[in-house]
């Protein structure tokens, strides 16, 4: 009988601490899914955030760092240039990589530093109690944002995936979503072709996943999900913005 | 026995790291410390090994956590405003219980400073670095051949503590050229394997490397860990240096290149028959208290003397504890002569 699914071996047994709703949990399948797949688990070091997901090396079964805020890329350039031939990922929120740690990443993904950086752009800070974060939408209502975001005085949502892009580091760079299954299908499409283009040596990788957190927006699960299609997704379109193989 | 060669204390550190097994350098251009990156630019490549150019100092410090964490011998090198910036990585490094070598190569400060020669940084490097209970090891060597020597001795320190190692030179010695004898090179790959290191769970338990304890007992127990290793580090790695001591009654206590100039006053003063001699803390974390105390039956008057506003001053009254009275003698921005230094000496012990 053909397998369809089963508990990842690339997950530990421990309990997600997220909360309900929440999709950081599903992109940590995700991604165990795929070390599975590509069988890396015991070749693979991830490197984990100052975020709601610091927590993620109890939960990959695969050797782990902790990164201080914002400094992943830097940890794991680090750590791959000790280990080329190892797969490295970095795993951030948006506070985190689009905030504190912008030197780093945009640092990492011009060298084309081979690794992948997954990145969870959920327009807040969960971790700290949903402060503002600089992908925070136009007049949504944050901790720190008490009358919704005003452009004129607290920036724009920041779009550092396209920004990205832009450079010639990169190998792949996508934005994808977890809001739906048929998102998610998407999504892991796009992750397993990230850590693929790692695995070929084609230099630094990143996608950014669309997230939600019911907490701290404020609202039910439910309406979680749709709240980030109807009001995530026109500001950070989904796609790929840059992917080598089609240009060469 | 190897030859002597001349060369400049900068590059020498490059080179005692080099022979020490170290294949990874990060690190951000700061002055005076510049010969250092150059030297690895240069050198790592012949040896497999791997220079990078960081964007920033935090950056330089947190590839130096990642590739610490990662198993492998590997050194930063900075100046002061640049060591501030290395602190997070520093701190983390610690907390982790990680080994690297991170030199200092003090410049005048506060803020941008100036890029004269100084010991501005003792608080920071011995104390302050950082947030958090920690403490690196700290070398002060004062001559080339002693900047080679305590770089490779900190790789081995490091290792044994799995605890940041700080070599604290000033830009004077590292510009210095002094002629100087290496030791046989180490092959990295001869090193004993750190089983704790990230390399991929092949076969094994997975490894973690952090300084995340969210409960209070295991918080507690992280600290108490790290302090019990400074006690060992308290117990065991003190090093310091006397001269002309045997018959004195009065002790300079300096590090570094205070203690070059210090030495130069102590013979003019001499020649003068004021019996004076000098205590040189080589480790100023852990620092020479005991051996300092031990000299308070005979030595009368104490002169610290530093390239500051007076910080080892703090370590060593609490050293004689007040017994004796600790006297300043320091310069900062202008690196002092050792004339300056006697005059003190005269005063404090009058021309008998
Ligand atoms: C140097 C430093 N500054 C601030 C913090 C506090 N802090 C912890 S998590 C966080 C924000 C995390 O937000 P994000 O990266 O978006 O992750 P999320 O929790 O939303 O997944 C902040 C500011 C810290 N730990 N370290
Ligand atoms: S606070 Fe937000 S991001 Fe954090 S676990 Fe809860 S829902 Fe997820
Ligand atoms: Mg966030």
């Amino acid at each position: 009988m053909k397998k369809i699914a089963s508990y990842p071996d690339s997950l530990t047994e421990k309990h997600f601490h997220y909360c309900p709703g929440c999709t950081h949990g599903t992109v940590h399948r995700l991604i165990a899914e795929i070390m599975d797949e590509l069988e890396i688990r015991e070749e693979t070091i991830g490197v984990a955030p100052v975020g709601c997901a610091v927590l993620a090396y109890e939960y990959f079964d695969c050797d782990m760092h902790e990164a201080s805020h914002g400094r992943a890329p830097a940890v794991a350039t680090g750590i791959k240039r000790v280990h080329p031939d190892k797969v490295v990922f970095t795993y951030q929120g948006d506070g985190d990589l689009a905030s504190i740690g912008t030197a780093e990443i945009v640092h990492a993904a011009n060298r084309g530093e081979n690794i992948t950086t997954i990145f969870i752009n959920n327009a807040i800070y969960g971790m700290t109690g949903g402060q503002m974060a600089p992908t925070t939408l136009e007049g949504q209502k944050t901790t720190t944002t008490p009358y919704g975001r005003n452009l004129k005085e607290a920036g724009n949502p920041i779009k550092m995936t396209e920004m990205l892009s832009v450079l010639d580091g990169p190998s792949y760079i996508a934005r994808v979503s977890a809001h739906s299954p048929k998102h998610i299908r998407k999504a892991k499409k796009a992750l397993k072709k990230a850590f693929q283009m790692q695995l070929d040596g084609k230099g630094f990788s990143l996608i950014e996943v669309l997230s939600t957190c019911p907490t701290n927006w404020g609202i039910k699960p439910k309406d979680a999900l749709n709240w980030l299609e109807e009001y995530m997704m026109p500001v950070y379109p989904l796609g790929d913005l840059k992917d080598i193989k089609e240009v060469e | 026995m190897a030859e002597k060669v001349l060369m400049k204390g900068n590059e020498a550190i490059g080179e005692a790291a080099i022979r020490a097994g170290c294949r990874y350098f990060f690190g951000y251009p700061i002055t005076p410390q510049n010969d250092i990156p150059a030297y690895m630019a240069r050198e790592l490549p012949k040896h497999d090994g791997v220079f990078l150019q960081a964007e920033s100092e935090v950056a330089a410090s947190n590839m130096v956590y990642g590739a610490a964490g990662s198993g492998a011998r590997v050194l930063t090198s900075s100046s002061s405003p640049g060591i501030s910036l290395k602190a997070e990585g520093i701190s983390y490094i610690a907390g982790a219980e990680l080994p690297c070598v991170v030199v200092n190569i003090m410049r005048c400060g506060p803020g941008l400073g100036g890029i004269q020669p100084s010991q501005g940084d003792y608080f920071q490097a011995t104390k302050g670095m950082a947030h958090g209970d920690f403490h690196m090891i700290v070398y002060a060597p004062s001559t080339v051949q002693e900047l080679v020597d305590l770089t490779y001795k900190g790789f081995d320190t490091a290792d044994r503590y799995r605890n940041p190692v700080m070599v604290l030179g000033d830009g004077m010695l590292g510009q210095m050229m002094e002629p100087v004898e290496f030791m046989e090179p180490l092959d990295p790959a001869e090193l004993p394997k750190k089983e704790w290191a990230t390399d991929g769970a092949k076969g094994r338990e997975t490894n973690v490397i952090n300084s995340l304890a969210l409960a209070p007992e295991e918080l507690e127990a992280m600290n108490k860990k790290l302090e019990n290793k400074y006690k060992r580090v308290k117990a065991n790695e003190v090093m310091h240096e006397e001269y002309r001591l045997e018959d004195a009654e009065i002790a300079v206590v300096a590090y570094g290149t205070s203690a070059r100039i210090s030495t130069k006053a102590i013979d003019m003063a001499r020649e003068r028959g004021i019996k004076v001699g000098l205590i040189r803390p080589i480790t100023l974390y852990p620092f020479p208290e005991k051996e300092i105390a031990a000299t308070c039956d005979q030595i009368k008057k104490y002169l610290t003397v530093e390239m500051s506003t007076g910080q080892m001053i703090e370590d060593v009254r609490l050293a004689v504890n007040g017994r004796r009275p600790v006297e300043f003698f320091g310069r900062l921005g202008v690196v002092f002569e050792a004339e300056e230094v006697l005059q003190r000496l005269i005063a404090l012990g009058g021309d008998n």
